[in-house]
């Protein structure tokens, strides 16, 4: 195996936005306010930012296409600039690009800046995937969209484990209570009221079996983070946040072209988090993770992902979400400012966004939310759907 | 020996109650009371002629080598286009060879009988196998006649010289330009003149017109049938038409008026299916079909009719229905209402015909790839196999997936995806022999829909795009609910 990220790279700066219906902010007012928390948290001159990268998804309804938003808006000086785009993934995406930059010494600091602006498109959702996943699947995919895409794992996964739909949706309501009860404590989340299981449970289903709870936030929103040397980041600051681990995996296709795939897990999941943890030098996630914010752009997605990660026994979620073992009090608490669920899901922001409430809580900035003593915070960040995704996984420390 | 050596029928599962019709609308048009009886058979939203065409040839293929179809004619005067060959697009769904003759028979409800007539003259010229494929799905006004009588459905025939299910024996051909009804370019609805005028010029004159001059051309008797079939959606006219030649209730094959209604250019192929369905060997069948003048034909059943019998049949059709219960659904599906699609469902994508031209195989007829080193199957077509343990680059066969058992694997059902039959069902199938696929469930409703469900597929309209004029087809799964 090569040698990793591990260590190799810090984190010196972040800056995230409150998500939520940001009617007054389009996506360029959104990219200046993280950047100038960053720019304050970090002490980073603009001048000193060797490159750059942007991740966002629907770049039609949001800054348009390429780099040149980033570099425009912010009036980098001429610097290199590059937009990714891996769906819901971006974020990280942008990450992993300025990580790797720093790492190969090919510039002393970068930026990753994520952005989103989903609510100028006048409907519930995300927009339309029709022109999104290609010219051939025009002519022959299913009318999917993204509630409808993962509610199919959890028909699967309550059959596969032999759940009655009320088992099952009272298990992934439990999931849904409990990020509102950390979103409400955030307030950067875009949805800040606690709800009932009740509530959850009776909610209009928006794709069988998941119902509106089930679902996260769609907001506007930017998260951005300056990396360096670990040298240099000592120099700015006392306590910066150094990369463990930033894997990713996209599916071979096997999933849908096959008939290997069980439908009830994410393995783009599977295969990002064992490589994490041998980049981290992790043996026992369940007993070496603190706390994590995984990719909960559906409840049903959080109850796959704690299986998926190796942190909850195959088929046995329920009965950790059952034990508290997520809760903010918990063994390992799971989605510590809300998550997508609540915190909320602008695209290209959310990988930065977890990793913001990862290096606030390393750092020991996170409020009524701060978890005791952390030492290793992962990310997960999925793009696509279960049966065909693209997934990263990062992991932080100190 | 020429004649029909295979049948099938479709027609669709929804079935709207006349009286649910009469009910919204009588208010409007009292008299269509007098023809507010039974049920007629509704199209659903993703059905249109071509696709009605489409699964009533798949009855009649059931267990035949499509390569050896040598022609496809299309009977209907609902076509979804006037220049594209409609026949064309059932022969591809139909995965037929490229090396065919296709024409489509339009324009008046007699086509259907025409194509097969037309077929009949190409079998005994040059031999080979004909396909007779017809469909109508026809529109009337809200509050019309034509409303309560328009029925949707299609038959198919294969005709040919080997195996003969019913032996051709003669026909005679009539044509007037009789304007009972027309259509012009512009017009989305038929304009009909008085029924009175219709059923007693119409029905009552031409039909008898065109039997007297089959039998004199051909010296048969008419009590020497078994059963004769035409179609006038008027019962009451209908029998009085056979009493008239003395032909006994019995020997008058049924109208299907309260089962489907009148399905235009298919209707008389929809009779002919039924009568096939109880016909003996030995029985001989005269088959009329009206519409500015008229066909008739005539067929003496075989023993081969024994090797036929699992067809679904217009017996099968019928017995898997579902209400359509609400009258203003009809006039959705159909296009009579405007509805509210929000604006996720007005985003249409450009359709790309490039596209659909280089996937043809894979898009119209469900075929996929089998991999020739390790034989795994894949939906849609792989250039590197998907078994991790083989992963060959182009070693691919085609391996078509539309006639492979499916089971439900996953499934949801969808409120957020903008369709004109809320919620959007799909799932995953997984396909005996192999191959798994992410496809739209039709034809059901959430409770209907299990994991571990069996499904067939069907060849349905996956879009419309209005901006461009054009449909998109492709397959759905139906969940085959005991």
């Amino acid at each position: 195996m090569a040698d990793g990220i591990k260590d190799k790279v810090a984190i010196v700066g972040m800056g995230c936005t409150t998500f939520g219906e940001r009617w007054d902010k389009g996506p360029e007012d959104l990219m200046v306010e993280s950047f100038k928390e960053a720019l304050q948290d970090s002490g980073v001159d603009p001048k000193d930012i060797g490159a750059a990268w942007l991740g966002t998804c629907f770049e039609e309804i949001g800054v348009g296409k390429s780099a040149i938003p980033l570099s425009a808006t912010l009036k980098l000086p001429f610097t290199p600039v590059s937009r990714v785009e891996n769906f819901c993934a971006s974020g990280t995406e942008a990450f992993r690009g300025a990580v790797y930059a720093v790492a190969s010494g090919a510039c002393k600091i970068a930026l990753a800046m994520g952005v989103e602006k989903l609510k100028d498109i006048g409907y519930g959702g995300l927009p339309d995937f029709g022109a999104a996943m290609g010219t051939r699947a025009r002519l022959i995919s299913a009318n999917m969209t993204a509630p409808g895409g993962f509610a199919m794992m959890a028909t699967r996964y309550f059959a596969k484990y032999g759940l009655t739909p009320e088992q099952g949706k009272t298990a992934m309501a439990k999931i849904s209570v409990k990020s509102h009860k950390n979103g409400a404590k955030n307030p950067k989340a875009h949805l800040r009221r606690e709800v009932t299981v009740e509530q959850v449970l009776n909610a209009p289903v928006i794709a069988w079996p998941l119902g509106l709870f089930d679902c996260c936030g769609v907001s506007d929103g930017s998260a951005c983070a300056l990396v360096t040397t670990p040298e240099i980041a000592k120099s700015l600051r006392k306590d910066p946040v150094l990369v463990k681990a930033l894997q990713i995996a996209g599916t071979s296709g096997e999933e849908l072209a096959t008939q290997s795939w069980d439908g009830a897990h994410v393995e783009t999941t599977v295969q990002a988090s064992r490589r994490a943890y041998a980049e981290a030098g992790i043996k026992n996630p369940r007993e070496e993770i603190s706390m994590m914010e995984v990719h909960d752009c559906f409840s049903i997605t959080e109850l796959a992902t704690y299986e998926d990660l190796g942190i909850s026994e195959r088929g046995k979620a329920p009965n950790d979400i059952n034990d508290g073992f997520y809760e903010l009090t918990g063994k390992i608490p799971c989605q510590p400012d809300g998550g997508l669920k609540c915190f909320g899901h602008p695209i290209g922001a959310s990988g930065l966004r977890m990793i913001y409430e990862m290096y606030k809580q390393l750092q020991g900035k996170a409020g009524e939310r701060q978890i005791k003593n952390p030492r290793y915070g992962l990310t997960h960040n999925l793009g696509g759907f279960p049966a065909s995704s693209v997934c990263s996984v990062a992991i932080v420390g100190l | 020996m020429v004649g029909i050596t295979s049948f099938g029928a479709f027609v669709p599962r929804y079935r709207l109650s006349r009286m649910t019709v009469f009910m919204n609308m009588g208010w409007f048009n009292p008299v269509t009371m007098g023809v507010a009886q039974g049920e007629k058979a509704v199209a659903n939203f993703d059905e249109d002629s071509i696709t009605m065409a489409v699964s009533a040839s798949l009855d009649c293929l059931k267990g035949r080598d499509r390569s050896q179809i040598d022609a496809l004619y299309l009977a209907s005067t609902s076509l979804p286009y006037r220049e594209r060959q409609n026949a064309g697009i059932v022969a591809t769904a139909l995965d037929l060879k490229p090396g065919i003759r296709t024409a489509d028979l339009t324009d008046c409800t007699k086509a259907g009988t025409s194509a097969m007539l037309a077929g009949l003259d190409n079998v005994k010229a040059n031999g080979g196998n004909v396909l007779v494929a017809s469909a109508d799905c026809r529109l009337g006004r809200m509050g019309s006649l034509q409303e309560q009588v328009y029925g949707d459905a299609g038959a198919a025939v294969l005709l040919g010289s080997e195996n003969v299910i019913a032996e051709f024996q003669g026909a005679y051909s009539l044509t007037y330009d009789f304007v009972d009804h027309y259509r012009s370019e512009d017009m989305q609805f038929d304009r009909s003149w008085e029924d009175r005028w219709v059923r007693e010029q119409g029905y009552g004159q031409i039909i008898g017109e065109a039997v007297m001059g089959f039998l004199k051309k051909t010296k048969l008797p008419l009590d020497g049938f078994n059963k004769v079939i035409f179609n006038c959606p008027f019962t009451r006219e209908h029998q009085a038409i056979a009493k008239k030649g003395k032909i006994a209730p019995d020997r008058l094959q049924a109208n299907l008026f309260e089962q489907i209604g009148d399905a235009g250019a298919a209707q008389p192929l929809v009779m002919l299916a039924a009568a096939l369905e109880t016909s003996k060997p030995g029985d001989k069948l005269l088959l009329v079909g009206y519409g500015n003048g008229a066909d008739a034909l005539a067929f003496e059943v075989t023993p081969e009719i024994e090797k036929v019998r699992d067809r679904k049949g217009v017996k099968g059709h019928l017995a898997k229905r579902a209400d359509l219960t609400a009258y203003t659904k009809y006039c959705v599906f159909r296009n009579l209402l405007p509805v509210d699609v929000q604006i996720r469902g007005e985003i249409e994508p450009p359709t790309s015909v490039t596209a659909l031209w280089r996937n043809r195989r894979a898009v119209m007829a469900y075929v996929g790839s089998k991999c020739k080193k390790c034989g795994t199957p894949a939906y849609p077509p792989q250039a590197v196999c998907p078994n991790p343990k083989c992963k060959s680059m182009d070693e691919m066969e085609a391996y078509p997936f539309a006639d492979k058992k499916g089971t439900i694997f996953s499934y949801t059902a969808d409120m957020l995806a903008a369709s004109i039959d809320p919620p959007a069902i799909y799932g995953i199938v997984d396909f005996e022999g192999g191959g798994r696929a992410s496809i739209d469930f039709t034809d059901c409703t959430l409770e209907d829909v299990k994991v571990g469900l069996p499904v067939e597929l069907s060849f349905r309209r996956k879009f419309v795009d209005h901006v461009r004029g054009i449909s998109g087809y492709f397959w759905k799964a139906v969940p085959i609910v005991k």
